[in-house]
């Protein structure tokens, strides 16, 4: 865990000094220069940040279903411990890659909040957080409240291929890479990065996933011991 | 057979159960009627899009589901029978005993909005009939089949009534968005083949959602 | 008639961070009786709907065999009769009415409208049979739960708190029940009552 504890905060540094330091020029030379796109100029920045935030949030979402859905299978209490811390940090990720991505949608398109697919997604996915943290505060029995969250997250996880892949081809959209958008086509890798922009986005995703590991184990780590403490005292 | 005879005699036990006490007909008309009634006060006689039309008849749908869909459940654990249900019944039975009755009861709550909706406005006009009937049956079971497995797990919980909804809606929205878009293409009148990818969607939501819920029904139902 | 046997092995309840008990084992074969014994609150409730099939316990295992042969709880729960404090029947439907959709819901052979009148003149309540159960008296509701778990003509009798509720007649009228109970099947009691734990033959104590 050292190894990535480490790692993580090597390559979110990293990303924070080249995502911020290196300048946008229109004729970039060498590998210390990012281009200018046209329509994102400056904002381009912030996708070293947003997107991997987006995409810790979900990693949130999956491993609080992944647990839930080991609780169930074996109910051991441990599982219902990473589920919930796991959820806890998705629900972190998800505000602030809301709050980014509603920043970045100010500077681009002119408001905060347009109701294109993919902010709705992440609407939707801190919905699905708030509600699973609102089931999990209104059932007083430990094992009640541990089996019948999983249930939901597994509920919710149901639902996620419908936005993942329906809502973006239905509705256009304004996020590069949706319906209607001339300069990008594949929901994931959007725009045609250079390879030195596409090395610091990628630092980013691996960086944030290492912090999302990280964080999780110490609050696992927290969680077990506060409930071990609560075991004797009973 | 016994599966089945007993799931029929579950949906049985709620309906006439239903019809001794009338709990819920009751509540849900009068919902239906106070929203219905509330939204023409707003409207009066303004034009509306198709789309606006089509959000707001399934707005209807939506909270009056919420206000009745849950009572098969929270009635068994509030009056503390689910005991007894428990002694004779599968799981599987009183889950799709359950699913049956509120697919009935939604789609006879749609059934009564479409109606009022003809009446009270002159706007409401239905032009392709068969996107619309097929959104509305189509529409009603997803509902139900959503609606029912969070019913079952909110039935444990403390805070029953307000918490129904906070958990059903993100597992809805993808049932409402489709909905919607479909609706506005009856109203419209498009040919049915443009709905083609809304029912689509519609029809695997709902198997999604009624596989899904009947295997994690077990965890739900059983201490 | 059939030989039913019931095992649990190291049967433990966990709630909320305390234990409620732990690593109960018996082993019962028909004819058997057993009595569980302790404190209000002590977890005799508890054990008893684990042994029914209505709750699973946090560690350990019980098994449930006809005639040799092991069943899941699923199946066997048809071979269980079960009273409790916390069983209700449904008060918007009348005594019979009751017995006919609960009987229709198991949908077990035993049950034709022959069979519910024995049950309701046994409990003496054939005369009441079309009053809502909502106006009945406990002690006529409990009479009524007895009916309902003797319906499907159980092997195994399942009882928390066997005559609570009840009147002297109630008492033994149901004494009467267990006795008959006794003789070729399974009985387990769960009570704080020393007179009723003495109907069993063998005791678990619990907390």
């Amino acid at each position: 865990m050292r190894f990535v504890k480490h790692s993580a905060i090597a390559f979110i540094t990293f990303v924070i000094l080249a995502g911020i330091a290196i300048p946008i020029v229109p004729q970039p030379q060498g590998w210390l220069e990012f281009p200018i796109i046209p329509g994102l100029e400056e904002k381009v920045r912030s996708i070293f940040f947003h997107v991997p935030m987006a995409w810790a949030s979900v990693l949130g979402f999956l491993s609080a279903l992944y647990y839930g859905f080991r609780y169930l299978q074996t109910k051991d209490f441990d599982y219902d411990i990473k589920s919930v811390s796991s959820a806890g940090l998705g629900m972190m990720f998800c505000i602030l890659a809301t709050v980014t991505g509603s920043i970045w949608a100010k500077f681009n398109w002119g408001s905060f909040w347009n109701w294109d697919p993919r902010e709705t997604s992440i609407f939707i996915l801190l919905l699905i957080y708030g509600a699973y943290f609102a089931l999990r505060s209104a059932l007083s029995s430990d094992e009640v409240r541990a089996r019948l969250s999983a249930v939901y997250s597994i509920l919710a996880g149901l639902t996620a291929p419908f936005f993942i892949f329906v809502m973006p081809r239905i509705v256009g959209g304004l996020h590069p890479g949706a319906k209607g958008d001339t300069a990008g086509s594949t929901p994931v890798a959007q725009l045609h990065m250079p390879p030195n922009m596409r090395f610091v986005f990628i630092v980013g995703l691996v960086g944030f996933s290492l912090l999302f590991v990280w964080l999780l184990d110490m609050r696992v780590r927290i969680a077990r011991i506060e409930y071990q403490i609560s075991l004797k005292e009973n | 057979m016994n599966f089945i005879t007993s799931t029929l005699a579950i949906v049985s036990k709620d309906i006439h159960s239903e019809l001794r006490t009338r709990y819920a007909m009751n509540a849900l008309l009068m919902f239906i009627v106070t929203s219905v009634a509330t939204i023409l006060f707003a409207l009066r006689e303004d034009e509306v899009s198709t789309e606006v039309l089509s959000g707001m008849f399934w707005v209807v749908i939506f909270f009056t589901a919420m206000s009745g869909l849950s009572r098969i459940f929270v009635s068994e654990e509030e009056r503390g029978t689910t005991m007894a249900l428990q002694l004779v019944a599968s799981p599987s039975a009183v889950y799709f005993g359950k699913l049956i009755f509120n697919c009935g009861l939604t789609l006879a709550l749609s059934s009564a909005v479409t109606i009022l909706y003809l009446v009270a406005f002159p706007m409401f006009v239905i032009k392709s009939m068969a996107i619309f009937i097929l959104t509305i049956f189509l529409g009603s079971i997803g509902f139900a089949a959503a609606a029912t497995i969070i019913a079952a797990i909110i039935a444990k919980a403390n805070t029953k009534g307000t918490l129904y909804p906070v958990l059903s809606f993100p597992i809805l929205i993808p049932l409402i968005m489709t909905v919607m878009k479909s609706t506005a293409r009856a109203l419209d009148g498009e040919i049915f083949t443009t709905a083609l990818g809304e029912f689509q969607i519609l029809a695997s939501y709902l198997m999604i959602m009624i596989a899904g819920s009947y295997l994690l029904f077990d965890y739900v139902w059983k201490e | 008639m059939n030989s039913i046997s019931i095992t649990a092995n190291g049967l433990s309840k966990d709630f909320n961070r305390s234990t409620i008990f732990k690593d109960i084992s018996f082993s019962l074969s028909s004819p058997a009786s057993l009595s569980i014994i302790g404190k209000n609150g002590a977890g005799k409730s508890t054990l008893s709907k684990i042994i029914s099939g209505l709750l699973n316990s946090t560690r350990g295992s019980i098994t449930y065999s006809v005639n040799e042969k092991q069943i899941e709880i699923e199946e066997f729960k048809h071979h269980i009769g079960f009273v409790s404090p916390y069983l209700n029947l449904y008060d918007e439907f009348t005594a019979l009415e009751n017995l006919q959709i609960l009987s229709r819901i198991r949908t077990s052979t035993h049950q034709n409208s022959e069979r519910i009148k024995e049950m309701l003149a046994l409990v003496e309540l054939w005369d009441r049979r079309d009053d809502i159960v909502s106006t009945f008296s406990s002690g006529m509701k409990q009479r009524l739960k007895y009916a309902f778990a003797l319906l499907h003509d159980p092997a195994v009798l399942i009882l928390d708190e066997p005559t609570s509720n009840l009147d002297a007649e109630g008492i033994e009228v149901i004494t009467q029940i267990i006795l008959e109970q006794k003789k070729a099947n399974i009985l387990i009691i769960a009570t704080n009552i020393k007179e009723e734990a003495n109907w069993c033959a063998k005791q678990i104590q619990v907390g």
